[in-house]
């Protein structure tokens, strides 16, 4: 265990009496006390507070935004040169065929300051490469690695009143938009996001300061802190694709549903790494869809069910577990085309025993952006 | 009557040729939550190590052994509707199978509480 990486948040984990696991190299918690089930359901009603801290921040640093912008559309797909100032877009790293290399969220912050340059966080487990690629294929960017910064996720309807006790100015954001604060005179860089379904934020904190701006968070009475448990259960209830198991290099975004953060400008004019794949796919289609189950019974169905039409074989799940909000079994496939309509009836074959699905739409529960 | 550990977290408590197998207090608290036990079928047949059940906790499924050979005679079927119960009283109401023996010699080299609990 003593290879592991740690957070800055790590002391506070133990202190908290957090159960800590390997995690793509950290030692990050799976859960704390309250256990995965109320941690889950305390992030649906009140706040749940994450570590995201092993998450990889970075600024990618040029002469002007659009310079950078411009050589990220290399890379990424999505519509990065006309996304508005203090906006957040979530996109891909795609290989020559299309395949996802990471999911991720790039920003362009409005703040004079940083008129020079883009904020980023892509996976943990992908962070290295992600930036290695980045490093070598866009011309006159800088890679300046957030290495002395944590970062935390506060989600859920109590998140905005919350953070907004002791960040003045948050509750005025909108979802997927990006904002510098000062506490203390340390600079914050907050945004209006998350992975869980629910409302809330992002705060990236300077490491020094970490956990005494953690702390204040959790000692207000509606605030639990959370652990990866949920947050795979929380992400998996609101149809969000965990990257390894969801997407990777072999799936495109088309394959995974993710055609609407393909910029409309993009669909057109190509011009990014795997275009030639993602155009053609677009314009005549894929032959597998990411869909969503609704499964009869009460077992849960884990990554790597097959799944049947009869004697056929139709698919596989990618992520799959219990959803604690909607007290079901709730599961993330990909499955052929042609199977794919909602409503479609087919078989999971778990261990020796089938188990009787429908095709359904995702989320299994609501979304409560605030838009 | 005994009561007997594997080094797989299970308890066996052993009241004539009846075993009543169930996890430990320790196995519920790793697991986690609980949110659905796959029980045996009365009338299966396992021998020792064999792969009798499953428990189902959010996140991941774990197997539970057969600790001892034998057949299944009665299944805890309070936890198909209560899965938590596991959680709550792993050692005592939530037993998951109660098996007929077919060699008792085979506790024998099951752990006592005082040498399972310097496993932990």
């Amino acid at each position: 265990m003593s290879e592991l990486k740690k957070t800055p948040l790590y002391e506070l984990h133990l202190e908290l009496g957090a159960k800590m696991v390997e995690f793509t190299g950290y030692s990050m918690p799976v859960q704390y006390s309250l256990g995965v089930i109320k941690e889950h359901n305390h992030t649906r009603q009140k706040a749940g507070l994450f570590d995201v801290s092993h998450m990889g921040q970075a600024w990618l640093i040029g002469e002007s935004q659009s310079k950078v912008a411009n050589q990220l559309e290399k890379l990424l797909p999505a519509e990065i040169e006309g996304l508005a100032s203090g906006k957040q877009q979530y996109s891909q790293l795609l290989n020559e065929n299309g395949g996802v290399l990471d999911d991720l969220i790039v920003t362009k912050p409005a703040e004079e300051r940083y008129n020079d340059r883009l904020y980023m966080v892509v996976n943990a487990g992908c962070k290295d490469a992600d930036y290695a690629l980045m490093g070598e294929k866009l011309n006159g960017v800088k890679i300046l690695r957030l290495e002395d910064r944590a970062q935390i996720a506060l989600q859920g309807p109590k998140a905005v009143d919350c953070l907004a006790k002791i960040v003045s100015g948050v509750e005025n954001m909108k979802f997927m938009t990006f904002k510098c604060f000062s506490y203390n005179e340390h600079e914050l860089l907050i945004s209006r996001s998350g992975y869980t379904g629910e409302d809330g934020y992002e705060i990236s904190i300077p490491e020094n300061i970490a956990i005494e701006f953690t702390k204040k968070l959790l000692e207000m009475e509606d605030v639990e802190p959370i652990g990866l448990g949920a947050r795979d259960s929380l992400r998996l209830e609101a149809g969000l694709c965990l990257y390894g198991n969801d997407l990777n290099e072999t799936i495109s975004p088309i394959d995974a549903g993710l055609l609407w953060s393909i910029g409309k400008r993009r669909r057109t004019e190509g011009g990014f790494t795997g275009s030639k794949t993602i155009l053609k796919q677009i314009k005549s289609g894929v032959n597998k869809k990411r869909v969503g189950l609704n499964i009869e019974g009460k077992m849960p169905c884990r990554a790597g069910t097959e799944i049947f039409v009869g004697d056929k074989k139709v698919g596989i799940i990618t992520s799959g577990g219990f959803g604690p909000t909607v007290n079901r079994p709730v599961a993330m496939a990909y499955i052929d085309k042609e199977f794919s309509a909602i409503d479609t009836d087919v078989v999971l074959k778990v261990r020796n025993k089938e188990i009787i699905a429908k095709i359904c739409k995702m989320p299994f529960s609501k979304k409560t952006y605030v838009r | 009557m005994t009561k007997k550990y594997t080094k797989e977290h299970e308890w066996i408590e052993l009241k004539g040729d009846v075993a009543t197998v169930g996890i430990t207090n320790y196995a519920q608290e790793q697991i986690g939550d609980v949110v659905f036990v796959e029980l045996p079928e009365i009338g299966d047949s396992f021998s020792a190590g064999d792969n009798a059940c499953v428990i189902e906790s959010v996140k991941a499924a774990s197997d539970i052994y057969a600790p001892i050979s034998g057949e299944i005679i009665e299944v805890n079927e309070e936890l198909e509707v209560n899965s938590a119960l596991v959680n709550e009283d792993a050692e005592g109401n939530a037993w998951i199978f109660k098996m007929k023996i077919s060699d008792e010699s085979e506790l024998n080299d099951k752990l006592d509480e005082e040498a399972y609990k310097a496993i932990l």
